[in-house]
């Protein structure tokens, strides 16, 4: 160490080299953050406002929304604009924060001067946005933010072009409690994230099922900064519940099934708001040994049969390769905006917001997820809610029958796995 | 409930030795430099990348893929210490400190969201799954390790800063950083070598971390605050503080939401902090006056 006493000279060229290669770090990041596309047309594009979670606790979704966004605008594009003009994303990023996004929205309207405006990733960010979207006179069609807190504003601007997110356990809740009394799960054990995508879910879930006789064996809220989840799985394992229902996204889902797994709980069936639908993550992030059985509530499917979906599958693999099995739920999600956008766009003939909002909320449309028609609050009252089990490295879709048992959507006919086959 | 409340004793314990082997570089960079180093958090998701791209890649075991990553880590730190904190003027080091190293991880962030995308990953290996059953206990593989790893780690730092030549020095800048200069000890060394031991210990608990936990290029933020309160907790500097701070803040929290409720884990641990700082204002093993010069 004798070194560690060796004088060390003053290098001036130190701070040059320092802003050289920092210069060079910014220049790599920024090079590819614009995703705008420029017009090759006489007439100026369409300009898009969108914000976006590309960093922070949303980031993974709010890429994939991204990825949706950029499909439509690239399909839209070939097929001779919106209006017979090119379309173009201004997309920023918001980390994640509903302070950010605020401002990001104000910025696209007042600065940016953007034509129209999607909508941000998750019911979080997409109440605090439509209030700023909203006193711009902004028509604000989104696909994320389906928690009852957005259309309980009173906002006449909003619409959701997805499956409301509320109802979104309904169908597995009625299932568990139309099965016969022999079959039926005894106890259930419910944990979530204190966000207003996943609780309300739990809650309307919990309601059913305890009608129905299901005791709570637990029941628990967390923060959703939470990184240890030691003590809620533990929790769960504990109350050795027959059901698990979790309020989560694809972090914690994975956390959680990795200590079910290490401590070899078995409920006979596991359902999670958000986080299986995540495609190539979820079995990257829980194991491909790991995923069967699992569940998770989906308003699509990526062989739905569906106007488009079929072509927007193809275009996402050629673009970003994996398999139709690997496409996140958020990217049709983030698909549907746009179409259902420029369908009433078209109707209209024009850009006029008032004109916009108004035939967004009489029209009916057709989207990649299937049929929407918005009601007075927004909320797209032809959703349906399926409910989806990993069954063999594939999300198999179920569909309740008039018994509101399970029952395999065509061309499936595998009968739903319950219980659950061990890990 | 009492087999509940043991299992999330122990669960804490396992717990808290992974975050003293995070926490324990932002100690050692502290007592040393007096800079806060809000890159601790970043240094932690890269450690976790490094290794998984060693997996998936190269196929090495993240364990043994230590050999490589914690060298690679040091080379990291030295850098960071050599370009953006070393010419800090050093009246303002503590303050500055903490926008320069803000801002390195704003730049490994945009890095690694380049480069690996936002999308979740996850470390694997056969010990990720499974668990030994002990006494009643499901424990599993990985945590038995990571703490065994904390253990192996810290001691051998210990070692270092106490029977070597190096870690004298690093002492006497820790104790007196004016009067190690004027027995010839180059600060500025001392420095470098700091940071990059404490990144290099940071990288193994980035591996941990990254396997018992999915991670992305922005996971470290809900880190920093965590580690920055455990090292406040275990004093200022002290290695075996953040070892105890460790374990103490992640039993307390563990116990709490199986006590009461999840929601008001991070709060009863702070409570505790409170009550800590005002019996001890310098942590648990915080020395009185260590820097006064």
């Amino acid at each position: 160490m004798s070194w560690l006493k060796t004088p060390n000279p003053a290098r001036n060229w130190r701070t040059i080299a320092v802003l050289g290669v920092t210069a060079l770090l910014v220049a790599a990041c920024g090079s590819s953050g614009g995703s705008g596309s420029s017009s090759s047309g006489s007439k100026s594009p369409i300009k898009i406002g969108v914000s976006l979670s590309l960093t922070g606790d949303f980031s993974a979704d709010g890429k994939a929304f991204q990825q949706g966004y950029q499909l439509w605008a690239k399909n839209i594009n070939a097929n001779g604009g919106l209006l017979g003009r090119k379309v173009t994303l201004d997309i920023v990023n918001d980390a994640s924060s509903p302070v950010q996004v605020v401002t990001n929205y104000q910025k696209l309207i007042s600065v940016d001067h953007v034509d129209l405006v999607f909508g941000p990733f998750s019911t979080l960010l997409t109440k605090a946005a439509s209030q700023v979207v909203n006193r711009y006179g902004y028509a604000f069609v989104e696909g994320a933010g389906g928690g009852p807190s957005v259309f309980t504003s009173g906002l006449h601007n909003v619409f959701d072009v997805s499956l409301p997110v509320a109802n979104n356990l309904v169908s597995f809740a009625k299932w568990i409690a139309a099965m016969p009394a022999a079959q039926r799960p005894h106890s259930a054990a419910y944990a979530t994230e204190d966000d207003p995508f996943t609780a309300p879910q739990l809650d309307a879930a919990r309601k059913i099922l305890e009608k129905a006789g299901v005791k709570t064996a637990y029941n628990k809220v967390y923060p959703s900064e939470t990184t240890d989840y030691g003590p809620i799985a533990s929790g769960i394992i504990s109350s050795n519940a027959d059901v698990v229902l979790v309020g989560t996204l694809l972090p914690d889902i994975s956390a959680f099934v990795k200590q079910f797994v290490q401590q070899n709980y078995n409920p006979k069936a596991l359902i999670a708001t958000a986080g299986p639908d995540q495609g190539a993550q979820f079995i990257q992030n829980v194991g491909a040994n790991h995923t069967e059985g699992i569940m998770v509530p989906n308003g699509w499917y990526p062989t739905q049969q569906t106007p488009g979906n079929a072509a927007m599958v193809a275009a996402y693999t050629k673009q970003y390769g994996g398999t139709a099995a690997e496409v996140s739920s958020d990217v049709p999600e983030g698909y549907s905006v746009g179409e259902v956008t420029a369908q009433a766009v078209q109707k209209d003939g024009s850009l006029d917001q008032k004109k916009l909002i108004a035939e967004l909320h009489s029209g009916t449309f057709d989207s990649v997820q299937g049929k929407v028609k918005f009601d007075a609050t927004g909320q797209n009252v032809d959703a349906f809610s399926y409910v989806f089990q990993w069954q063999n490295g594939q999300l198999v879709p179920y569909q309740p029958g008039s018994d509101q048992l399970l029952q395999p959507v065509a061309p499936a006919t595998q009968p739903i796995e319950f219980p659950k086959k061990p890990w | 409930m009492g087999a509940e409340l043991s299992k999330a004793v122990v669960d804490g314990i396992l717990t808290g030795g992974v975050y003293a082997l995070m926490a324990a570089g932002l100690t050692l960079i502290f007592g040393v430099m007096e800079i806060i180093n809000i890159a601790q958090g970043i240094f932690v998701v890269l450690g976790a990348y490094l290794s998984y791209l060693l997996e998936v890649h190269l196929g090495i075991d993240p364990f043994l893929g230590l050999v490589i990553t914690m060298p690679l880590m040091f080379g990291v730190g030295v850098l960071i210490e050599w370009g953006f904190v070393r010419p800090l003027e050093a009246q303002n080091r503590s303050a500055l400190s903490i926008l320069v190293t803000f801002a390195v991880a704003i730049v490994i962030e945009g890095i690694l969201t380049q480069l690996f995308s936002a999308d979740l990953k996850t470390l694997t290996a056969w010990y990720v799954d499974r668990s030994v059953h002990v006494l009643g206990f499901y424990l599993p593989y990985i945590y038995l390790l990571g703490f065994a790893l904390a253990v192996v780690l810290l001691v051998a730092l210990y070692l270092f800063l106490y029977r070597s030549r190096g870690g004298k020095s690093i002492r006497a800048s820790v104790q007196n950083r004016v009067g190690a200069e004027l027995v010839g000890i180059n600060i500025n060394r001392v420095s470098a070598l700091t940071f990059g031991i404490g990144a290099a210990v940071t990288a193994a608990g980035g591996m941990v971390f990254g396997a018992t936990n999915s991670f992305n290029p922005n996971s470290g933020y809900d880190l920093i605050s965590r580690l920055l309160v455990i090292i406040v907790l275990g004093g200022l500097g002290s290695i075996g503080g953040a070892l105890v701070a460790s374990v103490v803040a992640l039993v307390i929290e563990d116990v709490t939401a199986v006590l009461w409720s999840p929601v008001w884990a991070s709060t009863m641990f702070f409570a505790v902090l409170v009550v800590v700082l005002l019996v001890r204002p310098n942590g648990l093993f915080g020395r009185v006056a260590a820097r006064a010069q």
